[in-house]
């Protein structure tokens, strides 16, 4: 009863959270409307008894909020925190967008007919997730990996505005790279 | 878990667990108020004296209010500090008792301290003042740098000890505490605990240069509970870090809750003696530290722990 409860308002808080993150009109109410969206489905977890997948999304999700905060400061030009704006844009397209997707998402849950469930879950499905990741699908996440980092990285020397000629010079020579920041190991 | 080596006692323990913290808070909060007063020359009876008279003039301060603050963010994140340590003591066994025998007691305490990150900023951020946002990005800047070394170090005990139970980590220690063979991780530990407390050599945050930084437009009440969510913050760090590191409740003679007590007792008396010796870091300079010194360090660290795991079988 008590579980019942429980699954069903953090269930709700975590929808509503999700939405409030496009109600707001500040940066830092829609970044923690989704922390809090993201913290509530990381409690339905531990409520299904997956503590580690529980507590690992709340982990990473509230990390990943307050680094969203960096690079607030990285790549906009004023600090858009301190202002309230909008956090929609596009608004008749996307509302266009997302009715339809729900539609046809809803619409295949109803219409298709569900297999009836073959096999039983593990006993621990963490150690049957971490074998299943680590085991036959580790060529695949040994390539993802590096694949997203790159990514990131990219975005970061794309978006950036000072390249590599600007730290060491026309013909990459200079050392120590001319930095606005002089960091902390002397390089 | 199905052999648990501590037993969960009666949530209405945790009471007595929230009492405890407080009662270390308040150890920690004199101990520092002495520091203080023989720092600067004065007699120590004042010192003394400072951490209440100190609560109570908070206590009756009027509250300072801003121009369009966002209070829901801010008040959260004042008071949430103590919050978090709260979380973060539920899984540290005093001796063999638990409020919460957690199968991943590690992780938890692990995305508590992240949680401090949001708190924090929040905190700068909902005053709607630039110098209390220069402090929250100051620490956010210090968590860039910390937070890698300090899961790392993490990973350590966990991987000696073949789990993330808490009360198995400490039973792993029955021969040998793991601070004794994983120094480095302990020390990135505690550097840790010391940063997201905010403390010491990482209160730049907080800075005087920047009016108080994260603190800056913090009074009354507000102030009171960042400030002892601080405390407890750093409480809940030594207390964490007996059973990881110092053996849990082994020791001769006395009972082991005892052992567990002055163990946390000791390590929270170091780091708040810390604060006066050490100074400050700018987050620039330790992000760099933190990234190409203290990671591969501690990195380091968890390899020799898990080849010394793998070759005794």
């Amino acid at each position: 009863m008590v579980v019942d409860v429980a699954f069903w308002v953090l269930s709700v808080l975590a929808v509503l959270g999700g939405a409030a993150v496009f109600y707001v009109d500040s940066m830092a109410r829609a970044t923690y409307a989704l922390a809090l969206s993201f913290i509530a489905v990381g409690l339905v977890a531990l409520l299904l008894q997956q503590n580690y997948v529980g507590v690992v999304t709340i982990l990473m999700m509230v990390m990943e909020m307050a680094v969203m905060a960096v690079y607030m400061v990285m790549f906009m030009g004023m600090n858009p925190a301190l202002m309230p704006m909008s956090m929609v844009h596009g608004k008749r397209m996307a509302m266009a967008a997302a009715g339809g997707v729900f539609a046809l998402l809803a619409s295949g849950i109803l219409l298709v007919d569900w297999p009836s469930r073959r096999g039983a879950p593990a006993g621990d499905v963490t150690m049957a997730l971490g074998e299943e990741l680590m085991g036959p699908k580790m060529l695949a996440m040994a390539v993802v990996s590096p694949v997203m980092v790159a990514t990131i990285v990219a975005g970061v020397v794309l978006a950036a505005h000072r390249t590599r000629y600007d730290r060491m010079g026309d013909d990459l020579r200079r050392r120590p790279a001319d930095d606005p920041q002089p960091g902390g190991v002397g390089r | 878990m199905p052999d648990s080596t501590v037993t969960a006692i009666s949530p209405v323990w945790a009471l007595a667990g929230a009492t405890a913290l407080g009662l270390l808070v308040v150890l920690a909060a004199v101990l520092d108020g002495l520091l203080g007063a023989r720092a600067t020359g004065a007699a120590g009876s004042t010192g003394l004296r400072r951490p209440l008279a100190e609560a109570t003039r908070l206590l009756r301060q009027r509250r300072r209010t801003t121009v369009a603050a966002d209070r829901l963010l801010w008040r959260v994140g004042g008071a949430g500090l103590v919050v978090v340590a709260l979380m973060m003591v539920t899984v540290v066994p005093l001796g063999e008792w638990t409020l919460l025998d957690l199968d991943v007691g590690v992780m938890w305490f692990n995305a508590m301290d992240v949680i401090v990150w949001a708190l924090v900023w929040l905190t700068g951020w909902g005053a709607n003042s630039a110098n209390s946002l220069v402090g929250g990005y100051r620490f956010l800047a210090h968590g860039l740098g910390y937070e890698l070394p300090l899961m790392f170090a993490l990973v350590a005990p966990a991987v000696a000890a073949s789990s993330l139970n808490v009360g198995d980590v400490a039973a792993a220690q029955n021969r040998v505490w793991f601070v004794a063979w994983m120094p480095v991780a302990f020390a990135v530990y505690c550097l840790g605990v010391v940063a997201f407390s905010v403390w010491g050599p990482f209160s730049p945050a907080l800075g005087g240069d920047i009016a108080g930084g994260v603190r800056a437009e913090l009074s009354g009440v507000d102030r009171l509970l960042f400030d002892g969510g601080r405390y407890a913050l750093l409480a809940a760090g030594a207390a964490f870090a007996v059973p990881m590191f110092l053996g849990g409740g082994s020791g001769p003679l006395l009972p082991s809750e005892v052992w567990v007590v002055l163990k946390t007792a000791s390590l929270l008396g170091v780091f708040v003696w810390l604060r006066r010796k050490l100074p400050a870091v700018r987050p620039d300079v330790f992000m760099e530290l933190g990234w190409m010194v203290l990671l591969p360090a501690v990195l380091l660290q968890d390899l020799v722990v898990a080849v010394v795991v793998v070759w005794r079988g």
